[in-house]
């Protein structure tokens, strides 16, 4: 076990990425020079040098329709994007394109291209660097979209994502960059499944990403009330693994999901769908949802805070559904 | 003030369990308003007021299981005011309730409100659980998010006597007191006289003919009204036996058997059959057996009954000879409608026939009486258009 951060467990992921795979290069804005928006790069550009740590113009479609190409030439490109706001400007590469040729090429080409993405609010940079569109990504078929939120997955994900022969996005959460755990020394970890993080009978609270610390909070909050909480953290948001959630739900009777993405359209709202697609003679309560209020998110830090969802928010929720 | 205490809703009713109030403290009280839902072993019961006041004091809580003849709560006479009456101590319950924890304050849970269902909120869970355990979920008061019944409610109230798959055996128990109290204490005697129903079946085919499906009678309508009729000849059938006397009812409230679908019986009353014409009573009876097997019959209902009317002849028995209801003194059993033969001035005719049968009670009447009874109540059934 070592102890680090979520930004150097990131860092030392793709520090492996690039030692031991010569095909893999990483493409973003100022990630060479500057070492990244986050400092997940910092160091990368003095060790690998600049023709595989490459500092890119302004340019969201042009370097990530580079970084489909370089992937369907049969390098393993890396490309960050500094934020999911901007990352608008590269969604018809990634829909459009990568999510598609496996398809329109009846199987020939493959785009093995790694998209990462900062997503999430709560560090007052105001409503074009705060959002989350980590659910509309993960409504395309074509791509896999996965949400490191431990440390370890910070850790282990990334060399999965890479073995995949098709598009992967990463949601890394702006809130987790500092977050420090212990972090186990097998390698590894599989990109399909969600984890229980904490087990439960009362009601199962289904999150991601940067909403799952403030679960677990909300989760260890209930327990001093005498209720036992189960916490499932997807992991993957595409495909989701349905399986978990609705054994979790089964054993409950009763489902919170917590989501950072606006109410409408969420994340949540697909998971409490299929809930109540499989599981609606099991459940004991309505389906409940803690997400982001329907405003831009606020600069100031109190309204800011006010928008996101809270543990107080998911400690209410989740006695609601217990009648409570 | 005034005493409103648990009435006894039937010979075999010897407590209930108060699922509801309706009527709150302070409200007003008229004659006949359904004051609170009670669950006898065979119904839940609206139980009415005989008197008038205001609501002063609810004394026994929901959930709570009381004998009959409890005071459950006071009301203010008119006039009366609420600081002139001491409060009074709640009695004993045979299962008293924990007072209920106050709540945590928490913050308003962020769920959006949801419209009034348009049935009562039961979870899908509870609902599939209550199919399993055999429990009515329309019995359970919920506790869940909107006062929801939870898979909780439906185990405890599983759990807990005289619910649920309990009802049919608590049924089946109540009924064999009230019918081993009656033969042990009522020295029944029997008749059985044959009524032509020729006249009747044709009648009723020619009426019937002129109506809507919807507005049709039955005959058992008709046996009611003529049951009603003919004991203005016999008004020692019509009555309660009470502290060693009867006591003989001036209205005629025929109870009638009806058969509960999961297991049990039931003989509710339609009041004032001999005031009421044929198509009122047809739809008081259609009503009564909804509501019958529904489980939602009023009090008076229950215990008002001075005799009652059976009739087994669609499961196709040629006669009845029935066990008397106590307090009642008589009952009247019909067997199915069937052609005979029949002699009619020296020749054979086929004829259609019931068997009409009394049972009544031999230290209300004599049999002599019994049988100007059912001679006056084979010829009311011969004069149908007179009913």
């Amino acid at each position: 076990m070592k102890r680090m951060s979520y930004r150097e467990a990131m860092r030392q992921a793709l520090r492996e990425a690039l030692a031991s795979d010569p095909r893999v290069f990483l493409m973003g804005e100022d990630i060479g020079l500057y070492g990244g928006t986050y400092a997940v790069t910092k160091g990368l550009l003095d060790e690998f040098g600049p023709e595989r740590v490459r500092d890119t113009p302004l340019s969201e479609l042009a370097f990530v329709g580079a970084g489909v190409g370089a992937a369907l030439a049969g390098m393993r490109p890396i490309v960050e994007v500094m934020t999911v706001n901007f990352s608008l400007l590269s969604l018809d590469p990634i829909v459009n394109s990568a999510a598609l040729y496996r398809h329109m090429s009846g199987g020939q080409l493959g785009v093995p291209l790694v998209v990462r993405i900062s997503t999430g609010a709560g560090r007052q940079v105001a409503a074009q660097h705060s959002h989350s569109f980590e659910n509309w990504y993960a409504s395309i078929p074509g791509i896999k979209v996965l949400a490191p939120a431990t440390v370890a997955d910070a850790r282990h994900m990334l060399a999965a994502a890479l073995a995949d022969p098709d598009p992967v996005v990463i949601f890394e959460h702006v809130q987790l960059y500092n977050l420090e755990d212990e972090v186990p020394e097998e390698r590894g970890t599989d990109i399909a499944s969600a984890a229980v993080r904490r087990t439960g009978s009362a009601v199962s609270l289904v999150t991601y990403g940067g909403s799952l610390p403030k679960t677990l909070e909300a989760a260890a909050q209930l327990a001093a009330e005498g209720i036992e909480a189960e916490v499932v953290d997807l992991r993957v948001l595409r495909p989701l693994d349905m399986e978990t959630v609705l054994a979790s739900v089964r054993k409950c009777r009763r489902a919170v999901v917590v989501d950072e993405t606006w109410r409408s359209g969420s994340l949540a709202a697909e998971v409490m769908a299929r809930i109540a697609e499989s599981a609606f003679y099991d459940l004991d309560a309505p389906l409940a949802r803690v997400c982001t209020e329907e405003v831009p998110i606020p600069y100031a830090k109190h309204l800011e805070d006010a928008a996101l969802p809270q543990p107080a928010k998911i400690v209410a929720a989740a006695r609601a559904t217990l009648g409570r | 003030m005034i005493e409103f205490k648990l009435p006894s809703m039937g010979a075999d009713m010897d407590e209930g369990k108060l699922l509801e109030w309706r009527v709150k403290p302070g409200d007003p009280v008229k004659k006949g308003d359904v004051v609170a839902v009670v669950d006898t072993t065979k119904a839940a019961v609206d139980v009415e007021s005989w008197q008038e006041g205001t609501m002063h004091e609810q004394l026994v809580g929901v959930g709570e299981t009381v004998p009959v003849g409890t005071v459950i709560a006071t009301f203010l006479e008119p006039g009366e005011s609420a600081q002139g009456v001491a409060k009074r101590a709640k009695p004993p319950t045979a299962a008293a309730a924990a007072p209920a924890p106050a709540p945590p304050a928490a913050p308003a849970p962020p769920v959006e409100p949801v419209a009034a269902a348009g049935r009562k909120p039961v979870s899908p869970a509870a609902r599939a659980r209550a199919k399993e355990l055999r429990v009515d979920v329309e019995t359970i008061a919920g506790t869940g998010l909107q006062g929801a019944v939870t898979i909780e409610d439906v185990e405890k109230a599983a759990a807990a006597p005289k619910t649920g798959a309990d009802r049919a055996a608590q049924m089946r128990k109540a009924i064999g007191a009230a019918m081993s109290r009656s033969k042990r204490e009522i020295p029944h005697y029997y008749l059985q006289e044959p009524v032509p129903m020729a006249r009747a079946v044709e009648w009723l085919a020619r009426e019937n003919e002129k109506r809507p499906v919807t507005e049709r009678l039955l005959m058992g309508v008709l046996q009611v009204k003529a049951v009603a009729r003919a004991l203005a000849k016999a008004p020692e059938l019509n009555g309660f036996w009470t502290d060693g006397a009867f006591r003989p009812s001036a209205a005629i409230h025929v109870g009638v058997a009806i058969s509960i679908r999961q297991g049990g019986l039931i003989a509710p009353a339609i009041h004032d059959v001999e005031r009421k014409g044929l198509d009122e009573l047809m739809r008081d009876l259609t009503d009564l057996v909804a509501r019958a097997r529904a489980g939602s019959l009023r009090s008076s209902e229950m215990s008002d009954p001075t005799i009652t009317v059976t009739n087994l002849g669609e499961t196709g028995v040629e006669s009845v000879l029935g066990v008397i209801y106590p307090p009642q003194v008589a009952l009247v059993g019909f067997g199915r409608i069937d052609v005979r033969p029949w002699v009619e001035d020296g020749t054979v005719k086929p004829v259609s026939m019931t068997m009409a049968s009394l049972s009544a009670d031999h230290r209300a009447s004599d049999g002599i009486r019994g049988a100007r009874f059912l001679a006056e109540l084979r010829e009311r059934l011969q004069h149908p258009e007179e009913l």
